[in-house]
């Protein structure tokens, strides 16, 4: 009596069990997934003035960049739903408004810590180990920003350049992406430092079609504190000089 | 800023010709900006004069630019057997020649509402318009769903498939000419979906200026071109 009961208490975890783990692998990974949300900027939309424009501020935050992120939730959350049909098809489907609103909250993200207001530190160069290390790739801070202007004005159409380094190659990089693909697209190793937005929606009212003179002028309040501890938080490890 | 500044471009004119006639010396043909058929301001409230001023004066005007001086490299680097740098250039070649081409298409596909801009299209293409997309209605918010949908920089085209005998609806990115999507693909209307064909009126809102466009929309134009091509 007390065995048969033994094994039923048994079998009934065992039962359980199963249906557990059925229940988790037939589950969407994406049940609990956070959502995105829109990050606050550090700092007032007029503190980055003359370089950037209040109005520009205010629409690349509350516009564009809200924009991603709410069409990323949106997409995800299809996803999940494509995902729990099994619908592959869809799944796939998905994958380019996923990467273009994700890669947007992703690149903008960035992008705001990337400036700060000048009296909270923005344009002001870097120190070492980054300063040191970019004037070992580029010759100077000249050199660095002369390359970052150039490429950046050359993009064709809409996208992003980039100051990066690379952990496999132990090196610092200048790169560019289209549209909203984030840097690691151009190399899983490459991890963003700066990035520039190169967009039309980040300088038109204020510059027109002047990207050039938008690039000049962004330096004054490129935030390096921010890049120095990105860079020094991955080359620990690393052995970069 | 809604008049054109006639004199400075009169002057620019002249010195267009001067270098014009120095480079077909050598053989090279040069590229020049076309006059708009309309004053800037002639598309309000559609399009804003201050846009129309930019675009054709700095946008259109530099990829006109610097068409012309890729295609001197070109013919430079072809002289010496470059073709490393034949090859390099293809990229400036295609981007400046590309938007030199869809933006003088453009400015055909654009007429002020006292000259016919928004007036729908009759004849052969306007019914070739319902047997494809039911109605004009339809072909409208089809372009205006993919024109929204364009990630990043690009154009949306109403074209001629020569071939197959239909016409399509179809997008192309940043400067690609609506014939890189298909050898026997005509522009009949193409639009400017980048954010300088829009922002500085618009701002981010690009389907409140698809919406816009529509009204002046030059089917004249169109329509003689679906007449020519689908003879």
């Amino acid at each position: 009596m007390t065995t048969t009961v033994i094994i039923i208490i048994f079998l009934a975890i065992f039962a359980t069990s199963l249906h557990n783990a059925r229940g988790a692998t037939m589950e969407p990974c994406l049940e609990s997934m956070k959502t995105a949300s829109l990050p606050d900027l550090p700092y007032a939309y007029d503190a980055l003035e003359p370089a950037i424009s209040e109005e520009i501020m205010r629409l690349h935050h509350q516009k564009h960049h809200q924009t991603y992120v709410t069409q990323y939730n949106k997409a995800l959350n299809s996803l999940r739903s494509a995902m729990a049909d099994g619908d592959h098809s869809s799944v796939v489907k998905l994958q380019s408004l996923i990467k273009f609103n994700g890669g947007g909250h992703v690149n903008h993200a960035i992008f705001w810590k990337n400036l700060a207001p000048i009296h909270e530190g923005g344009g002001k160069p870097p120190h070492d180990p980054l300063s040191s290390a970019i004037d070992a790739h580029f010759g100077s801070l000249e050199g660095l920003i002369q390359k970052m202007n150039a490429e950046g004005a050359a993009v064709q159409g809409s996208g992003w350049v980039w100051f990066g380094l690379d952990r496999e190659l132990k090196r610092l990089v200048v790169e560019t992406t289209a549209n909203q693909d984030p840097l690691v697209t151009k190399g899983s190793h490459l991890v963003p430092l700066i990035g520039i937005d190169v967009w039309e929606h980040a300088y038109y009212p204020q510059y027109k079609n002047a990207r050039a003179e938008y690039l000049k002028n962004i330096w004054t309040v490129i935030n390096w504190k921010y890049a120095s501890d990105v860079f020094e938080k991955h080359t620990r490890d690393l052995d970069i000089n | 800023m809604a008049i054109r500044c006639v004199a400075s471009r009169k002057t620019l004119a002249g010195l267009k010709e001067t270098s014009s006639r120095l480079l077909r010396i050598r053989g090279i043909q040069t590229f020049t900006l076309p006059d708009l058929p309309y004053d800037y301001g002639a598309l309000e409230p559609a399009i804003s004069g201050e846009i129309m001023q930019i675009h054709h004066q700095k946008h259109h005007q530099a990829y006109v630019t610097n068409y012309n001086n890729a295609l001197e490299q070109l013919d430079q680097a072809v002289n010496k057997g470059d073709a490393s740098t034949v090859v390099k250039l293809q990229s400036a070649i295609k981007f400046n020649g590309g938007g030199h081409v869809n933006h003088s298409i453009f400015w055909k596909n654009l007429a002020p509402s006292s000259e016919g801009g928004g007036e729908p299209p009759k004849g052969s293409l306007g019914s070739a318009i319902d047997a494809h997309f039911g109605s004009l209605e339809g072909l409208v918010k089809k372009m205006s769903a993919e024109g929204a949908a364009v990630q990043g920089s690009g154009w949306v085209w109403l074209g001629l498939d020569k071939e197959l005998k239909k016409l399509v609806v179809d997008t192309t990115a940043n400067q690609d000419p609506l014939v890189t999507k298909g050898g026997s693909l005509v522009p009949l209307v193409g639009i400017d979906v980048w954010e300088h064909a829009y922002y500085l009126q618009y701002k981010n809102v690009r389907p409140e200026y698809l919406k816009n466009v529509w009204k002046v929309i030059n089917w004249k134009y169109a329509s003689e071109v679906y007449e020519k091509e689908s003879n």
